[in-house]
């Protein structure tokens, strides 16, 4: 019989502690292929196969020509090359997985091989293909050399004056590309203006996109504000693809359209967005995306936004869902074509998640590593919150400063935040007046420049800012007008660098594959291909790049624990005096405990980790020893910095037998002298959270083994901090401090404390 | 826009990957629509009126040499688009739109909506291309059933 006064635990509490973690807010989906829930194994993929009749596509991945829908007709006629296929679909695939990852085997090989493989082909090869080897094939594969970043501007008002300072905050942080788009549609014409003008400032050449309606993007890229689209996007089913209201022919169309005008794009796909919209065909999301992949080169797009989008978070809840969006990637620079790698959507609540999402983007590089990083807020992310955003920002900074690796970011020091920021607003308040589209004044311009979101900002609410979008609209205000309004207001770096970018389109240099614009130059898949043939090759940072990743704020080193320190002294001197006496002797007092300080203590160092006063630290030692009746005798060691042999030096000098050694960082040590160095009494090693109660308790317990008895340990509580991180450069800089004032042999030295007047 | 708009210089010139980028290695070959050479579109001059949008406009020619440079560097596919977009250069903003239109599903009603389109690009803006790219929709919506009423 059970006892049923005390019920039998129906649960490890463990659970109930995961429960509350953010990761438990992300869904998880089953595996289930016949309902579209399968990353590379659908329950209707083909076996890949071509038939071909005269160099004419007579088959498809197991389809007659005659019942070919739209999207294999697009891919058979624009996208297979008849020369290769034969040659290509030969190939076992695991041959190919290989070839891949073999850095013997050149990019452009695997290119020409690409263009003659079908889609089930090309999603069977990298299926083959664990997420370590689809990252390194990735970096490998992918177009350009040298990697890039996208940036969201946007705000939750659509407020053009927070929008030229984020832009202009964009630009310094080093985005490629910066992309808006906004709440209310009509705004677009006064977001791409206020963006246009915000990147201005700081170094030209930043591409600029605003994501609105196809005609009305069109048009604002011919009126000269925006360099790039991405919104073409396109499906991997039939019906998905007419449910989106476009065909491959219109959305071909559109390519074409945006290039006629000078403007860069790229098309947009990814994972799960069949399954989002209902019409998957029981088809795994990589054998879509592959489709997707093949019309767009077959759409001679340069580029394509891929790796999830909006349907990463729903890819990222079926088993195998990261490593299918890292496939699809591979499969899109595979094909030559330039790759945003996603890395968009916030795919995950869980911030772990989120850091191994990025990391093989991160080190292994990308043409744009973000297919928009969040350079704003999460809330003001009128595109919903990236994988990496606003908040994560200096995270994101120091993952590049930890692998050594280019993420196309680079630190930005407060005061140069606070002057572009401020430049950005006064150039668009400049233009507003220049134009007559409005006035904005020094209160709105204080809140925008120091407000890290729209929440913190008295500025335009989205109502005028359509009066606004309206009148540049209307007026027919292009690039040129904004030009000459920066150059009449004085605002000459800021008109050339809009003029270098706007003369960019002329040439059409950067419509070719993985564009951007680097130091007023065009770089490319063409003049800066990767050529990436292991190790030595393909991007390497070069010494001025790694130093600029280096750089981010608040880094410590020994000038600076030593200024630090420096403010201390003086405060402590009011407190405490140690005066040299001589020699230390061997006491024969029982009643004593030794307390063996280190070199530097009160000397060059004067205060703990955890910031107690080495005064406070001393009187609360020597008042817990004197409470219990012993009395303590204070040495300074100068032969080691080492807690354990302070604590066992002391201890031999001690006519008790019992010393404690105490570091000038607070880490300290009871210690006995038959004792070997490391087997001591009671260790303090925590520091950072040892409090003077603690220190106070420690000269109690010195005093109670002291009178050969057994006190109660003192433990001091962690909550599980990272001491290490929090403290580590520190210490050792610290440690460095003590070590260095050691000299070998060095007798003890005799230390009589007088607590002067401060010491509370 | 004031400005007539006409095809930049027919240079004839033969590019490839060798002399990309074409503002850096060939910039006497970039000249907006008005013929006007890159290098002279400076700031100067957009404050006196001499340079205007049109001279910040991409020609026909231009994207026919980013074409070239295209298929030289091994992307056949970029290359067609490219030169899709050269014919689509001189096709005024309203009818691209309209095109565009006309090609998503259920728009078009008939093989002969489409093809009166096609024509119309073919005579009056000499777009072999793209005429012929539209008539290749046309087969297959008719084959898909695409010209089936939507909204």
């Amino acid at each position: 019989m059970s006892d049923t006064s005390q019920a039998a635990p129906n649960r490890w509490k463990r659970f109930s502690d995961w429960d509350e973690r953010p990761l438990r807010l992300d869904n998880f989906a089953a595996e289930d292929p016949a309902n579209g829930f399968s990353v590379m194994a659908g329950a209707r993929d083909p076996k890949p196969g071509v038939a071909m009749s005269g160099g004419r596509i007579t088959e498809l991945d197991g389809v007659p020509e005659a019942d070919f829908d739209m999207i294999d007709i697009f891919i058979a006629r624009h996208h297979l090359d008849p020369e290769v296929v034969e040659e290509a679909m030969a190939m076992p695939s695991i041959e190919v997985a290989r070839m891949l990852v073999d850095m013997h085997v050149p990019r452009t090989e695997l290119t020409r091989l690409a263009h003659g493989m079908t889609p089930a082909k090309l999603a069977e090869v990298v299926a083959h293909l664990n997420s370590m080897e689809i990252a390194f094939a990735y970096s490998k594969m992918r177009a350009r050399r040298t990697p890039g970043n996208q940036g969201h501007v946007t705000n939750a008002k659509d407020d053009p004056v927070q929008l030229a300072a984020d832009a202009a905050t964009a630009v310094a942080f080093g985005f490629d590309e910066i992309e808006t788009t906004m709440r209310v549609s009509r705004n677009a014409w006064s977001n791409a203006l206020a963006c246009c003008v915000g990147a201005t400032v700081g170094r030209a050449g930043t591409l600029f996109q605003c994501s609105s309606e196809e005609a009305e993007e069109l048009q604002i890229g011919m009126a000269g504000f925006t360099s790039y689209a991405e919104t073409v996007s396109v499906y991997g089913t039939e019906k998905a693809f007419i449910d989106g209201d476009d065909t491959p022919w219109s959305k071909a169309w559109l390519t074409a359209a945006y290039a006629s005008r000078g403007i860069k794009m790229r098309c947009t796909s990814g994972a799960a967005s069949e399954l989002l919209m209902g019409f998957h065909e029981a088809k795994s999301l990589l054998y879509l995306e592959a489709r997707c992949l093949c019309m767009q080169r077959a759409m001679g797009a340069q580029g394509t936004q891929n790796g999830g989008i909006d349907g990463a978070p729903l890819a990222a809840s079926i088993p195998g869902g990261v490593r299918g969006l890292m496939a699809e990637n591979l499969i899109a620079v595979w094909l030559d074509l330039e790759c945003a790698s996603g890395n968009d959507a916030r795919s995950s609540e869980s911030e772990i998640r989120i850091g191994a999402k990025i990391l093989p983007y991160l080190i292994g590089g990308s043409d744009l590593i973000c297919s928009g990083f969040g350079s704003i807020l999460k809330y003001d992310n009128s595109f919903n919150p990236s994988l990496f955003n606003g908040e994560e920002m200096e995270d994101y900074l120091v993952l590049q400063r930890d692998f050594e690796a280019d993420g196309g970011l680079t630190p930005v020091e407060e005061t140069r935040a606070l002057e572009v920021r401020r430049r950005g607003i006064e150039a668009l308040a400049a233009v507003f007046e220049e134009l007559r589209l409005g006035s904005i004044d020094e209160a709105m311009k204080a809140s925008v420049i120091a407000a890290s979101g729209s929440r913190e900002t008295q500025s335009f609410m989205p109502r005028q800012v359509a009066g606004i979008s309206a009148a540049i609209k209307d007026r027919g205000i292009t690039v040129v007008d904004v030009i000459k309004a920066l150059k009449a207001r004085g605002f000459q770096a800021e008109a050339e660098n809009l003029l270098a970018l706007v003369k960019l389109r002329v040439s059409g240099d950067y419509l070719q594959t993985s564009a951007i614009v680097r130091g007023d130059r065009v770089i490319s898949a063409v003049n800066d291909p990767n050529d990436y043939g292991g190790p030595g090759s393909g991007y390497r940072m070069s010494d001025a790049r790694r130093a600029e990743i280096a750089a981010i704020r608040d880094v410590l080193d020994r000038d600076e624990v030593l200024r630090a320190e420096a403010t201390y002294e003086a405060a402590e001197a009011q407190r405490i005096a140690y005066r040299n006496m001589g020699p230390a002797r061997v006491g024969n007092d029982p009643d004593e405990v030794v307390v063996g300080i280190s070199p530097a203590f009160g000397e060059k160092l004067f205060r703990t980790l955890a910031g107690h006063p080495l005064s406070r630290v001393l009187k609360a030692i020597v008042g817990g020893i004197e409470e219990n009746g012993k009395r303590a005798r204070i040495v300074r060691m100068h032969h080691t910095g080492d807690t354990s042999f302070l604590g066992l030096s002391a201890a031999r000098l001690s006519g008790s037998g019992i010393g404690i050694g105490l570091q000038a960082k607070g880490t300290a040590v009871i210690h006995q002298k038959e004792r070997l160095p490391h087997n001591n009494l009671e260790l303090f090693s925590n520091a950072p959270i040892t409090t003077l109660e603690h220190y106070a308790d420690l000269g109690r317990n010195a005093a109670i083994y002291a009178a050969a008895e057994m006190p109660e340990p003192v433990v001091v509580p962690t909550n599980g901090e990272a001491l290490g991180a929090r403290f580590h450069a520190r210490v050792a800089l610290i440690y460095a401090i003590e070590t260095g004032l050691c000299r070998d042999g060095a007798a003890p030295e005799e230390i009589a404390l007088e607590f002067l007047k401060g010491a509370a | 826009m004031s400005d007539t708009p006409k095809d930049g210089a027919k240079t004839g010139a033969k590019v490839g990957a060798g002399d990309y980028p074409l503002a850096e290695k060939r910039p006497e070959l970039v000249r907006g629509r008005r013929g006007k050479g890159i290098e002279e579109v400076t700031l100067d001059a957009v404050m006196a009126g001499e340079a205007t949008m049109a001279d910040l406009t991409i020609t026909p020619e231009m994207l026919r040499l980013q074409a070239d440079i295209a298929r030289s560097a091994g992307r056949p596919r970029l290359a067609e688009n490219l030169e899709r977009a050269a014919e689509m250069a001189d096709v005024p903003q309203d009818v691209i739109m309209a095109v565009y239109e006309l090609l998503r599903p259920g728009r078009a009603r008939s093989t002969a909506d489409l093809a009166a389109m096609a024509s119309t690009l073919r005579t009056t803006y000499k777009a072999e291309r793209l005429a012929s790219f539209i008539e290749e929709a046309a087969q297959v919506y008719e084959k898909r059933g695409l010209f089936t009423f939507r909204y």
